[in-house]
């Protein structure tokens, strides 16, 4: 193999697991020793920059940082990231001042945001310091889109949301709340130089089975009903209620039914339990709160009598493999189920809606009704017009609406200032920093703690569930925050290796408590991972590969299951190994 | 030095031996040892010969005397028997173990200092003796926890760091082991665990007096330009004369080896040795009187031959030479002990 040139931003990146798999690229080891060291404020901001949201992503961000922590594939769990994230956003001090503050000069260009939610307010946040006119317009009465609509108060309060949307709405950007863009033709028609669109995924899947329309009156959709229950609309449900679907929106509502009056509130999912979109937390907490999750069960029609819903029938199934591994659900041979309930919930899938957007101005449709757009610049097949989030690539997360926020705000800023979307489009920032103070002594903490994840602690059930605004997680207090916050393995922290320097004495392979240094002869990747110390079956990591040494062979490390200990360092006597910390920013607008 | 522990995290598929015990499970306390030090490479193989034996860790001794060497026994075998002696010492406090109780593995850990100038006379009678352990000579050449002075195994005309010239003749151990007798003698060096460590497992499997002269370079007061024991210089001058591999008695033998590049040689206990040749010479490690000449003639010519050097698989220790009785002595009961007044007439009778 060719030596790894760690100079590259993207071989290091990939070692910080948890950053690399974020969407908006969140330092996180950083942040996690910031808490650690109780400078809340400090681990905020750093947040803020990459995330926007961190309050609120510290309740409910789907995560895809812990399942890439390394700490998972060293012991069983990994590092309660979001919960951390939570500590930074409850025990800052006032962060007002560490904001950009305005007014902003302004350089004239105007762009219109459709929907205020996480994508649009990502874009909102990056672009109005660079002095863009901007108007964000949504139907709804206050900025947060789904976080505010769909998400019960019991997980995301809105003191949270408010704070955090106001932190943007403050930075001088004019809302119009309240108003409905009905077509697409008449803004551009207001002369905007360009206009983004963030309108999310907002219609329910329907089902249209046999009793659908006859019962309608106790059948909801998901996402209504929930947007209903968030404005104090609706108040109770009936006694016996069944949640049809087995994602994250099918939990949020058996779990306010739950706080409405349901007592016997169930979840039927057609797949098995594994299968289910739902986080596995989310299904921990619906059934902690005795909502049984019931599986391959597929819903054949709504029981009624005189206009009134009185259950819903079920064919079991079971699933079937065939050789491609594909999925069939087929009849299980038992005959069906009728389940009596007095309110159902329908929460099987999300669609984007485009009623307001004229098929005839330049932005094409695909075959399933999404619009068209670039990956990379976010823009539609109209010079004028983005789109991020839900409303471009259908129901994912806040995390990805950041992201795409993100991408499109870099976009829209080089779209006004005449320049190429992709030929000048500005790379990541990429440093790395000694983290050597002393013989053996470090700027991080190197010791490798041996505690297991720790839980969050829970609101009392009774009382949680008695009223829909009491949040059920309590977050972690500062001493649970730096018993966590020490399991993390500070993958940031790199094992920085000078060929130049090795004098081959066997210091670093002896002392690692990992076996990822190996010593050997060079040849390729395949032929390399069969001869290290330590079995290298994890093809998703990088190998580290030296340039020749003295003796003729390099210096393999398998980046692994690398507990960045730093030990490699300590014990070796010419410092051809240092621990250097990587810094890692994903590019912003005009940064 | 590094203060912190050794992080009990390990690879989620580090191999486990016949017991069931992984490699972390034979290691020690965390050296405190110099950055780098030669020892802690050597420590390392002891612990891996031993994992690769499966040997009981409550089954082996390890003992020592004083100086840097003799500091790492702490760091390999923590759940092992461990005795620090006196300078020097170590060969006689592990005579009367031995004696005591011949069903350990007795492991000595010695250096230049202690072996070749103020236990000289200890390490030689040992040999002499020829009591059952395995003698490991971790030689760095220098003093090193006096901060560098030439020891007894330095070469003649070697500079110090200091830049003074050795004008003494070294002392070689192996062939004070040769001529001693010693039953097992092997010279290797700390940076070639290839080589180390199958000879480790071999001298531990030895039912005799094994020694192992191991060239150990000391990274603070012995690894610079006119040294002979640098890393540097080792690697230049390295003779290595057999390449060793060894099949434990419980192992089926199924390898057929070709004739002439291979000796097998059968100890004691059952383990095969296969010695691999790596010189085009026609070494015999069998020949104790060939083996000192082929080293006399290599030492003159500034080549360090490392390698099996010799091996007498059919030498017997120091037991057999006493008649001693098999039993250990702690578990003789008062029966064994005090045979009786009948017993003693009849010894007395046979002295008259």
């Amino acid at each position: 193999m060719l030596p790894t040139d760690t100079r590259s931003p993207g071989y290091f990146h990939k070692v910080v697991d948890c950053q690399y798999a974020c969407p908006a690229h969140t330092p996180v080891p950083h942040y996690i020793r910031l808490i650690a060291q109780g400078r809340y404020a400090d681990a905020y901001m750093i947040n803020w920059v990459s995330n926007v949201f961190p309050g609120v992503l510290g309740r409910v961000c789907d995560r895809p940082c812990e399942p890439a922590c390394r700490r998972g594939r060293i012991e069983e769990q990994p590092v309660a990231i979001c919960r951390l994230k939570r500590v930074a956003a409850d025990y800052k001090t006032d962060i007002s001042a560490r904001l950009p503050q305005g007014p902003f000069p302004k350089n004239g260009k105007r762009i219109a945001l459709v929907g205020a939610g996480p994508a649009s307010l990502t874009v909102a946040r990056d672009l109005a310091p660079l002095g863009y006119d901007l108007t964000l317009i949504d139907e709804g009465r206050a900025g947060g889109g789904m976080m505010r609509t769909q998400i019960p108060k019991f997980r995301l309060p809105d003191e949270v949301l408010d704070e955090e949307c106001g932190y943007i709405e403050g930075l001088g950007i004019a809302t119009r709340y309240g108003a409905r863009v009905n077509s697409l033709k008449s803004l551009l028609a207001e002369n905007y130089d360009a206009v983004f669109i963030g309108t999310g995924a907002p219609r329910g899947r329907d089902l249209e089975i046999p009793g659908r329309q006859e019962a309608a009156a106790n059948i909801h959709l998901g996402i209504d009903w929930l947007s209903s229950v968030s404005f104090g609309h609706i108040t109770a449900i009936g006694k016996r209620v069944i949640v049809l679907g087995g994602g994250n929106t099918a939990m949020d509502c058996c779990r306010s039914a739950r706080r409405l009056g349901g007592e016997d509130v169930k979840v039927v999912v057609r797949s098995g339990f594994k299968e289910m979109k739902a986080s596995p937390w989310e299904k921990e907490d619906a059934m902690h709160e005795d909502i049984p999750i019931l599986n391959f069960l597929v819903p054949k029609s709504f029981t009624h009598e005189t206009g009134k819903l009185t259950g819903v029938v079920f064919e079991k199934v079971r699933a079937e493999y065939d050789e491609k591994g594909r999925r069939a659900l087929v009849h299980a041979g038992e005959p069906d189920i009728h389940m009596p309930a007095d309110d159902v919930l329908i929460a099987v899938g999300q669609e984007n809606a485009f009623p307001w957007i004229e098929r005839d101005i330049g932005i094409d449709f695909d075959k399933w009704g999404m619009p068209v757009v670039d990956q990379d610049t976010l823009r539609t097949t109209h010079e004028r017009v983005f789109i991020g989030g839900d409303a471009a690539f259908g129901p994912k997360n806040i995390i990805w609406a950041v992201a795409n926020g993100h991408q499109a705000a870099i976009s829209l800023d080089l779209f006004c200032q005449g320049q190429n979307l992709k030929t000048n489009r500005p790379g990541p920032h990429a440093a790395l920093t000694s983290q050597k103070m002393g013989l053996h002594e470090w700027s991080y903490d190197n010791e490798i703690s041996n505690s297991l994840r720790v839980t969050v602690p829970h609101a009392e059930k009774s009382a949680s569930l008695t009223n829909i605004k009491t949040e059920v997680e309590l977050g972690f207090g500062p001493d649970l925050a730096i018993s966590e916050a020490a399991r993390c393995l500070n993958c940031d922290v790199q094992t920085v290796f000078s060929d130049a320097l090795c004098i081959e004495c066997d210091g670093c392979t002896d002392i690692c408590p990992v076996d990822c240094i190996t010593f050997t002869d060079n040849g390729e990747e395949p032929d390399l991972r069969t001869r290290l110390n330590a079995p290298a079956h994890n093809l998703s990591q990088s190998l580290f590969v030296s340039g020749g040494l003295k003796t003729g062979r390099v210096m393999v490390k398998d980046e692994d299951v690398c507990l960045h200990c730093g030990l490699c360092a300590e014990r070796c006597p010419t410092g051809a190994w240092d621990m250097q910390q990587f810094m890692y920013q994903s590019a912003k607008a005009g940064v | 030095m590094t203060f912190l522990p050794k992080p009990k995290l390990h690879h989620p598929d580090l191999a486990e031996n016949a017991l069931g015990y992984t490699r972390r499970d034979y290691e020690g306390a965390i050296s405190t040892l110099c950055a780098g030090c030669g020892h802690d490479s050597i420590s390392a193989a002891i612990v891996r010969a031993c994992f690769e034996l499966d040997l009981p860790p409550h089954r082996i001794a390890k003992l020592s005397g004083i100086g840097c060497s003799s500091k790492t026994p702490t760091y390999f075998l923590g759940n092992s028997h461990g005795f620090n002696s006196v300078h020097g010492r170590m060969p006689s406090v592990l005579t009367g173990a031995n004696l005591a109780n011949r069903d350990l593995v007795y492991l000595g850990v010695s250096g230049d200092g202690d072996s070749a100038s103020i236990g000289l006379g200890q390490f030689a009678h040992a040999m002499r003796r020829g009591v059952n352990m395995t003698y490991i000579v971790m030689n760095n050449g220098v003093y090193g926890l006096t901060k560098g002075q030439f020891s007894a195994t330095s070469d003649k005309g070697a500079k110090s760091k200091s830049g003074a010239i050795n004008r003494d003749e070294a002392i070689d151990l192996v062939g004070l082991a040769l001529q001693l007798g010693a039953s097992f003698v092997a010279r290797s060096f700390s940076g070639d665990k290839a080589q180390l460590v199958p000879l480790i497992k071999a001298a531990l499997s030895h039912q005799g007096p094994a020694f192992i002269d191991c060239i150990s370079p000391c990274i603070t007061f012995n690894n610079h330009q006119g040294s002979t024991k640098s890393f540097d210089y080792v690697r230049a001058h390295n003779e290595s004369i057999n390449f060793l591999d060894l099949i434990p008695a419980r192992e089926e033998i199924t390898v057929a080896f070709e004739p002439g590049t291979v000796e097998t040689v059968r100890q004691h206990d059952g383990s095969l040795l296969k010695l691999r040749k790596l010189d085009d010479t026609d070494y015999n490690p069998r020949d104790r009187l060939a083996a000192m000449s082929f080293l006399a003639k290599h030492r003159d010519a500034g080549e360090i031959v490392t390698g099996l050097l010799y091996i007498d698989p059919e030498e017997t220790d120091l037991h057999d030479q006493l008649g001693t009785t098999a039993t250990p002595l702690n578990s003789l009961t008062e029966a064994e002990l005090c045979p009786g007044a009948a017993v003693l007439a009849k010894l007395n009778a046979a002295l008259r």
